[in-house]
C-alpha cells in the first residue's frame, strides 16, 4: 500500500536504540510532560511531521511517541508524553540530564507539502494536538503557500488544553482561524462548550478546496471524519493518524496490523479513503 | 414585518423555506438584542419564545447550589436556542445567557403553535427543521458524556 | 544414490561445519532436531493426522521419509522462538546499548518438503524484502543448505495442491531427493538445485538416473498429489474474506476456538513476535529479548485502555483473514502453504479449509453481529 509521505531512511540501525539525553522538561498538564531529547553523539535525524520514535525506558520497555516539535529546530527531538502505563509513566518521570534509548524516525508523515495550494483544516482532539503540532509549524512557516488555514481543537476540559499558551499566541495571528472547544466547562471558561465535530459546519474553509488533518481518540476521529465528509471534503483529502500496539515499529513483529496495513510503516498517518472500509468495522 | 422576513430567509434555520411559510412565521417574530451577561431565558420559566441567533454567542447553563452555573453547550450564529416550546408543559429546561452582545430573532411560541395547528403543512415544515437540530444535539451530548479524551 | 550415500551426504555436510538438522522421533512425534547419523531418521515411521489428532504409526516398510510434517517447521531455526536483541547497561555516560556478538551457525536442513520451501520463501519476503530487513534472519538464511524431499505420501490434512505449493519441489533447494522404495530397492533420486548442491553431490557416491527411475520418481509425486486430504478453493478467496467481516460464521468458530495459539506456533509462516525487557535485581543491566507471539493472545492488540481485539471472534477472524487475504496485500502471495498443521494441532479440530468453504457457501451476509467479551 502506498503511504502518505515517507522520510529519508533512518541513518542509524533501526533495531538498536541510540542514546539520547533529556534536556528541558516542561510540564504541560497534570499527567503530561514535554521532553526535549538530544543525541549523545551524532546529529538529530531529520523527520517528517507525523512520524514517531520508539522511546526506551531502561529495563521497562519501549513506547511509540510522535514527534511534537518543530522540524526546523535542529539538534532535538521534542516529545509530549502522557502517563498512561508503565513505560509512558517511566518516560514522563525522567528528569533533565537523564538518558534514554530512542529508535526512529519511523512511519509516514502528514502531507504538508502536497497540501500546498489548498485550504488546510487541522482538527485535533485532546492529546492529538501533539502529533499535529509539527505540521502546524511547517504550515505557518510557509503560510503564503496555503489557502485558508483553520485549526479546530477540542479537549475534555479547560484544564486539559494542551499547549494553551502557544494556542493563544497563534490566535493573535491574523492569517489563521483557531476555534477551541471543551466537552466539560468550568466556571472560569468563557469559550465554546461542545464537541469538535459540531465546529465543522461553521468553520471558515472551503470544503471542496480543503485538505484535512485529523488526530485524536478514534471515536472523535470517526465523527470528525463524518462531519468533514458531510461538509463536502473528499475522502482522499482527509488524513488521520492511527494508533495500534507497537513492538518493533519496523513491520516485523505483526502487532500493529490494522487490516492489511501495518500502522508502523503504512501509517501512522493514513489517507482516509484507503482505510474507510476497515475503519468502520469493529475490532479490526 | 418585511424586514423580519428578509432576516428569517437569510438565517440558516429557514434555508430554502417557502415564501408563504416565511410570511406566516414572520408574523410571530420580533427582534431581540441581548447585552453580554443578559439572559435569553431562565429554567422553569414558560417557554414563550424560541430564538434564532444572528450574531454573538449564547451559553446554555444549569445552576446548582453552592457552585457557579455549568455551561454544557455554546450556541453561535446560524443556530437556534429552544425546543421546549414544542412540548407541553412548554417550560425552559435550562438558562441561556448571552456571552457577548447577541442579536436574535424571537418567534412567539403560542402564535406559531396556533398557525401550525391551522396549517399542518407549516407544522410539518417546522418539525422537519427542528428534528435534525435536536438529533444532532443529542448526538453531540452523547459524545460529551463518553468522555473520549479521558484516561481509561 | 543408495541409502548409504545419505550418510556420506551428512558426513560431508558435517565436514563443512554445517549444523545438520532433520526429522527424528521424539515425544511421540516427528520433530526437527540435530541429527548426525542416518540411523536417527524416522525409518519405518509414519503419522496418522486428522483435525485435532496426531499419532505416530509403524509402517510396513523402512522408508526414511514416509511421513508428512510434524509440529515443527524450519522457522524454529531461521526465526528462533527466543532471541536476545541487545543488552543495556548504566555506564559512566549514562545508558549504553550493545548488540549481541554471537556467531551465526550454518544450518543444513535435511528433509525439507515442498510446502516448507514455499513457507521459507514466504518468510524471506517478510523478513528480507521490507524497508527494514531483519539482519539476524539474513545471517541465518544466507548460508542455509537445503536438502529437500519430495513427499511420498500426503497427510489427511494436507492441501498443498490447492495452494500450488507441492507436492513436487520445484525450486529453492540445493538438493532434492525422491525416495524410491519398491521391488526390493531403496534408493534416492537426487536433483541438483544449485551450485552448492552440485559441489556437495560431487563428493558422495552417486550415478546418473535411468529413465525408469525418473518415471518412478514422477509416479511417487503423482500418487502423493492424488492423496490430498483437504482442498481449499483459492479463487476469489481474498475478496470473500475481506468482504465478509461480519459473517455469522465467525461467531460459530469463536464458540469453539480456545485462543490457545497452537495454530500460530505450528504454522510455518506465522512470524509475529513480542519483546520482553528484563533487568537484573541491581537495576544495572537490562536486556531486550524477542519471542514468538500469537495474535490469539488477548494482549496482542493492547493499547492504553484495553485491547482492540477483545473477543475470540475478532482474533480468529484476524488470523484467518491475515493468512489468506491481507497477506496478499502485504507480501504479494497467500500466507498459507497448505501444510495442514493448523488443522492437525488445533485441540478442537478447527479446519481452515472448512471455515473458508462455509463462508463461500453463504457469502455477503450483511447482518451485524455483536461479539461479547
Amino acid at each position: 500500500m502506498a503511504s502518505a509521505e515517507t522520510s529519508a531512511a533512518a541513518l542509524v540501525d533501526p533495531f538498536t536504540p541510540q542514546i539520547y539525553r533529556v534536556g528541558r522538561v516542561h510540564r504541560e498538564l497534570s499527567d503530561t510532560v514535554t521532553l526535549e531529547l538530544s543525541p549523545l553523539s551524532g546529529a538529530r535525524p531529520d523527520f517528517d511531521p507525523g512520524q514517531f520514535n520508539m522511546l526506551y525506558a531502561f529495563g521497562v520497555g519501549e513506547v511509540a511517541i510522535s514527534m511534537s516539535g518543530d522540524r526546523a529546530v535542529p539538534g532535538v527531538f521534542v516529545h509530549t508524553v502522557r502517563d498512561v502505563g508503565a513505560v509512558s509513566g517511566a518516560i514522563a518521570r525522567l528528569e533533565a540530564g537523564a538518558t534514554l534509548g530512542l529508535r526512529g524516525p519511523f512511519g509516514t508523515g502528514w502531507p504538508v507539502a502536497a497540501a500546498q495550494g489548498a485550504d488546510v483544516v487541522i482538527v485535533a482532539g485532546g492529546l492529538g494536538l501533539a502529533p499535529l503540532r509539527p505540521a502546524i509549524y511547517e504550515v505557518l512557516a510557509n503560510r503564503s503557500r496555503y489557502g485558508r488555514v483553520v485549526i479546530l481543537f477540542g479537549s475534555r476540559s479547560p484544564h486539559d488544553l494542551l499547549y494553551r499558551r502557544e494556542i493563544e499566541q497563534w490566535r493573535q495571528r491574523l492569517d489563521i482561524d483557531i476555534v477551541v472547544t471543551v466537552d466539560h466547562a468550568d466556571a472560569d471558561w468563557h469559550g465554546n462548550v461542545g464537541v469538535v465535530p459540531a465546529l465543522i459546519p461553521r468553520a471558515p474553509f472551503d470544503p471542496h478546496e480543503a485538505v484535512a488533518l485529523v488526530c485524536g481518540p478514534e471515536v472523535m476521529m470517526r465523527f470528525t471524519i463524518a462531519a468533514l465528509s458531510d461538509a463536502g471534503v473528499r475522502p482522499d483529502r482527509i488524513f488521520l493518524s492511527m494508533e495500534r500496539n507497537m513492538k518493533c515499529a519496523i513491520g516485523l513483529c505483526g502487532h500493529c496490523q490494522f487490516g492489511p496495513t501495518f500502522v508502523c510503516k503504512d501509517g501512522p498517518v493514513m489517507r482516509y479513503d484507503r482505510i474507510a472500509g476497515i475503519f468502520a468495522a469493529r475490532e479490526i | 414585518m418585511e424586514g423580519l422576513e428578509q432576516i428569517l430567509r437569510r438565517h440558516q434555520f429557514f434555508a430554502d423555506a417557502g415564501e408563504d411559510h416565511l410570511r406566516l412565521v414572520a408574523g410571530c417574530a420580533r427582534n431581540h438584542r441581548f447585552d453580554a451577561g443578559e439572559y435569553l431565558c431562565r429554567e422553569t420559566e414558560p417557554a414563550n419564545e424560541f430564538f434564532l441567533i444572528r450574531h454573538g454567542k449564547v451559553a446554555l447553563e444549569m445552576a446548582a447550589p453552592g457552585q457557579p452555573p455549568i455551561t454544557f453547550a455554546t450556541i453561535g450564529p446560524g443556530e437556534i436556542v429552544g425546543a421546549s416550546w414544542l412540548i407541553p408543559p412548554y417550560r425552559w429546561n435550562f438558562d441561556a445567557r448571552a456571552m457577548e452582545l447577541t442579536r436574535a430573532i424571537g418567534i412567539d411560541a403560542a402564535c406559531l403553535r396556533g398557525k401550525c395547528e391551522a396549517d399542518h403543512d407549516l407544522g410539518y415544515e417546522m418539525m422537519k427543521r427542528f428534528l435534525p437540530v435536536l438529533v444532532n444535539r443529542l448526538h453531540a451530548t452523547r459524545l460529551q458524556i463518553l468522555d473520549v479524551y479521558g484516561k481509561r | 544414490m543408495a541409502c548409504a550415500s545419505l550418510q556420506a551426504l551428512m558426513d560431508a555436510l558435517a565436514a563443512s561445519k554445517y549444523e545438520i538438522l532433520g526429522p527424528r522421533v521424539r515425544d511421540g512425534a516427528i520433530v526437527y532436531d540435530k541429527i548426525a547419523d542416518v540411523s536417527e531418521l524416522p525409518a519405518g515411521w509414519t503419522e496418522r493426522q486428522e483435525a485435532g489428532r496426531y499419532r505416530l504409526e509403524r509402517r510396513d516398510d523402512t522408508a526414511l521419509f514416509g511421513f508428512s510434517v510434524g509440529p515443527h517447521s524450519w522457522k524454529r531455526f531461521l526465526h528462533p522462538p527466543i532471541e536476545t536483541l541487545w543488552t543495556a547497561r548504566h555506564g559512566k555516560a549514562g545508558l549504553e546499548v550493545e548488540a549481541p556478538d554471537e556467531p551465526t551457525p550454518k544450518f543444513a536442513f535435511i528433509g525439507v518438503r515442498a510446502c516448507e520451501i514455499h513457507a521459507i520463501a514466504i518468510q524471506d519476503r517478510v523478513f528480507l524484502e521490507g524497508p527494514y530487513p531483519d539482519r539476524g534472519y539474513r545471517l541465518r538464511r544466507q548460508d542455509a543448505f537445503i536438502v529437500a524431499v519430495n513427499c511420498g505420501q500426503a497427510g489427511a490434512t494436507c492441501f498443498c495442491v490447492s495452494m500450488q505449493t507441492g507436492p513436487k519441489v520445484e525450486s529453492g533447494f540445493d538438493l532434492a531427493l525422491t525416495e524410491l522404495l519398491d521391488h526390493g530397492r531403496h534408493e534416492f533420486l537426487v536433483e541438483i538445485g544449485s551450485d552448492a548442491g552440485a559441489e556437495l553431490l560431487a563428493k558422495i557416491p552417486h550415478r546418473p538416473a535411468a529413465d525408469d527411475e525418473l518415471a518412478a520418481a514422477e509416479a511417487v509425486v503423482a500418487r502423493t498429489a492424488a492423496q490430498m486430504g483437504r482442498r481449499l478453493e483459492t479463487d476469489g478467496l481474498k475478496e470473500l474474506l475481506q468482504g465478509n467481516l461480519n459473517h455469522p460464521r465467525w461467531d460459530q468458530v469463536a464458540e469453539r476456538c480456545l485462543s490457545c495459539g497452537n495454530c500460530t506456533m505450528v504454522c510455518p509462516t506465522c512470524f509475529c513476535t513480542t519483546v520482553e525487557d528484563h533487568s537484573d535485581l541491581t537495576g544495572q543491566s537490562a536486556e531486550r529479548v524477542r519471542k514468538w507471539d500469537s495474535c490469539f493472545s488477548l494482549d496482542f492488540s493492547y493499547i492504553h485502555g484495553g485491547s482492540v481485539r477483545k473477543t475470540a471472534r475478532s482474533r480468529y477472524r484476524q488470523w484467518m483473514t491475515h493468512k489468506l487475504a491481507s497477506w496478499i496485500d502485504q507480501f504479494g502471495t497467500s500466507g498459507c502453504v497448505g501444510c495442514g498443521r493448523c488443522i492437525t494441532w488445533c485441540p478442537v479440530g478447527i479446519d481452515i479449509t472448512e471455515e473458508a468453504a462455509a463462508l463461500r457457501a453463504a457469502p455477503r451476509t450483511k447482518r451485524e453481529t455483536h461479539g461479547g467479551p
